[in-house]
């Protein structure tokens, strides 16, 4: 690699502090992409700041029903927990459904939100690439682009943003809590991730030297009508071509309230509320639900080797929405495809 | 917003070498203090300062497992990982497991069922298997292969690993079947 510093940060107020002190310094949690960005030298923090042993690391319930998730709790920790199984296991499904089983274990959720696009040329520096170099152009149209975005893209940018997690944190809405040189704020999950609009280079809306604590999940958790699936070039350890997460609440046949996001397909994990509210009052069949995929792509637009995305992602919606309605995929040790 | 690209900055370019420092790592059960830049990742220095060959570089970049080792206990990948993060942690490798006079369990499943061609992969998948067992996740040969699927084998011995992993993990009574 290349010659940095580095400290441990002992406590929230002094991993604040120190990443403060140090012009051009990062956190580093789990390393999983931090580390690997850097033997690129794609990022070059002149400093680490370890916040991977902070006691951030509990799961632990909330006085309004729902569930803190520390920042610093590895995905595998996550993703077994037992209340996590028991409320959330669209969460449990999703996470395991990421990286493998040696990633998940070092990897952190704050670090899993963090996490950067896996764009080919924003890891190749012989390339322009907005998001690396503002200004310098998009490889990426008129490129190779089969892993790119179809929905909410811009001119400046086509990345995708690549986490499994976040798709199913995406539909289940948690705040997510930082803490920074300018004190402490809660983010709306839907709020945290952005667009790349003019500014690709920003991935989401956290401030300079802000530290995410917790994600605090809501007491709703969908844990009797969900979803999440995952298709892929190969059947594991691989990133989403297109992903799903449902969630529904359902009253005999009618769906009475529904959450679905989709990952692979945009800059931020896509929620998609004017879908939720088509599902709404419905009755669970096969009718409303391709009107509904047919809904979510109505404005997806391809780039080339991506374009079988819009139907990839219309054909998943409909097979996760039903499967949410049968109700059939359960928490589990493993992710075996949501058959 | 915070720029997240993060460089040194401009003026003062990238910051002298720093020296290297005395990190205490707990390996195969001795503590060893090793003299490492903060950049060494816990691969380079397993196999360059503390001479432990037998954890091996595949793709340096998280994708293939083997640089598989046990922290405390878990399985992480050794190369996206900084040797300095793992101060006073447990850390076992290949060596740790057992020795030639003494296999392992998984590491006799392994000759038992010729779950290797070149050998290269073989220190990861077995410390990857050993990671399986400690989580005791794995109920069926579906879940084992999910669960060992951070593990590549260019050679493709796919199978013979199935059966030795499947081996061990039914004589610890964690199969279903
Ligand atoms: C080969 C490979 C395959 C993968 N496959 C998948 C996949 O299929 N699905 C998937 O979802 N993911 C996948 N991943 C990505 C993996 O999930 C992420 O690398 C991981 O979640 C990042 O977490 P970390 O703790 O290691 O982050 P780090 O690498 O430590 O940090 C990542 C970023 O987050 C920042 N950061 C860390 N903690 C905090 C905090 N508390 N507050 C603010 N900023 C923070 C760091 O400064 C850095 O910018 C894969 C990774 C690899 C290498
Ligand atoms: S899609 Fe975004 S990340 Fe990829 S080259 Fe274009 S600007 Fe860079
Ligand atoms: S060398 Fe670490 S995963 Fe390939
Ligand atoms: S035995 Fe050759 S790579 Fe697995």
């Amino acid at each position: 690699m290349y010659p940095f510093t580095y400290s441990r940060a002992t406590d929230v107020a002094d991993a604040v502090r120190d990443k403060a002190g140090h012009d051009g310094s990062a956190y580093v949690g789990g390393g999983t992409n931090l580390i690997d960005l850097m033997k690129m030298n794609v990022e070059q923090p002149a400093h680490l700041v370890n916040v991977a042993k902070l006691p951030l690391a509990k799961i632990e319930d909330l006085p309004n029903g729902g569930l803190r998730l520390g920042a610093t709790a590895t995905n595998s920790d996550t993703a077994w927990n037992e209340q996590v199984k028991a409320r959330y296991p669209l969460l449990n499904q999703a996470i395991l459904a990421g990286a493998s089983p040696q990633l998940r274990n070092a990897a952190t959720n704050g670090g899993n939100l963090m996490q950067r696009t896996r764009c080919y040329y924003f890891y190749d520096l012989a390339t322009p690439c907005n998001k690396r170099e503002p200004g310098s152009g998009c490889s990426a149209i008129g490129g190779f682009n089969r892993i790119h975005a179809i929905l909410g893209a811009s001119e400046a940018c086509i990345a995708t943003h690549p986490s499994d997690m976040c798709v199913a944190l995406a539909a289940l809405a948690p705040t997510v809590r930082v803490s920074g040189p300018q004190g402490e704020r809660s983010i709306a999950f839907e709020d945290f991730h952005r667009l790349p609009g003019d500014h690709p280079e920003f991935d989401n809306t956290l401030a300079e030297g802000e530290l995410i604590t917790s994600l605090d999940l809501p007491e709703k958790g969908f844990a009797k009508h969900f979803a999440y699936l995952k298709l892929r070039d190969r059947h594991s350890y691989a990133f989403a071509l297109v992903s799903v997460a449902v969630g529904l609440e359902m009253d005999g046949d009618t769906i009475t309230d529904a959450r679905l996001a989709l990952g692979g397909v945009a800059h931020k994990p896509w929620r998609d509320h004017s879908a939720e509210a088509l599902l709404k009052g419905q009755h669970a069949t096969a009718e409303t639900f391709g009107r509904v995929a047919a809904h979510v792509v109505a404005n997806a637009v391809g780039q080339g080797s991506n374009d079988f995305k819009i139907e990839l992602a219309r054909r998943a919606i409909v097979r996760a929405l039903k499967q949410a309605a049968e109700g059939k995929q359960e928490a589990g040790d493993v992710y075996l495809g949501g058959q | 917003m915070s720029q997240l690209l993060t460089r040194a900055p401009a003026s003062g370019g990238l910051p002298a070498p720093v020296p290297t420092g005395p990190v205490r790592l707990h390996i195969n059960g001795e503590t060893q203090t090793l003299q490492l830049a903060p950049w060494t990742s816990l691969l380079d220095a397993l196999r360059e300062y503390a001479h432990l060959t037998g954890t091996k570089k595949g793709c340096d970049h998280g994708q293939c497992g083997a640089c598989t080792v046990l922290v405390n206990g878990r399985r992480i990948n050794s190369c996206l990982t900084l040797a300095v993060m793992h101060e006073d942690d447990d850390i076992t490798t290949i060596e740790g497991l057992g020795t030639p006079d003494n296999l392992s369990p998984l590491q006799q499943a392994f000759v038992d069922h010729d779950a290797f061609q070149c050998g290269y992969c073989t220190p990861g998948q077995i410390c990857s298997a050993q990671g399986l067992l400690n989580e005791g996740r794995a109920h069926s040969e579906a879940e084992i292969k999910e669960l060992m699927s951070g593990n590549l084998c260019r050679c493709g011995a796919y199978v013979g690993i199935l059966d030795a992993v499947s081996e061990v993990a039914n004589s610890q009574g964690e199969m279903v079947k």
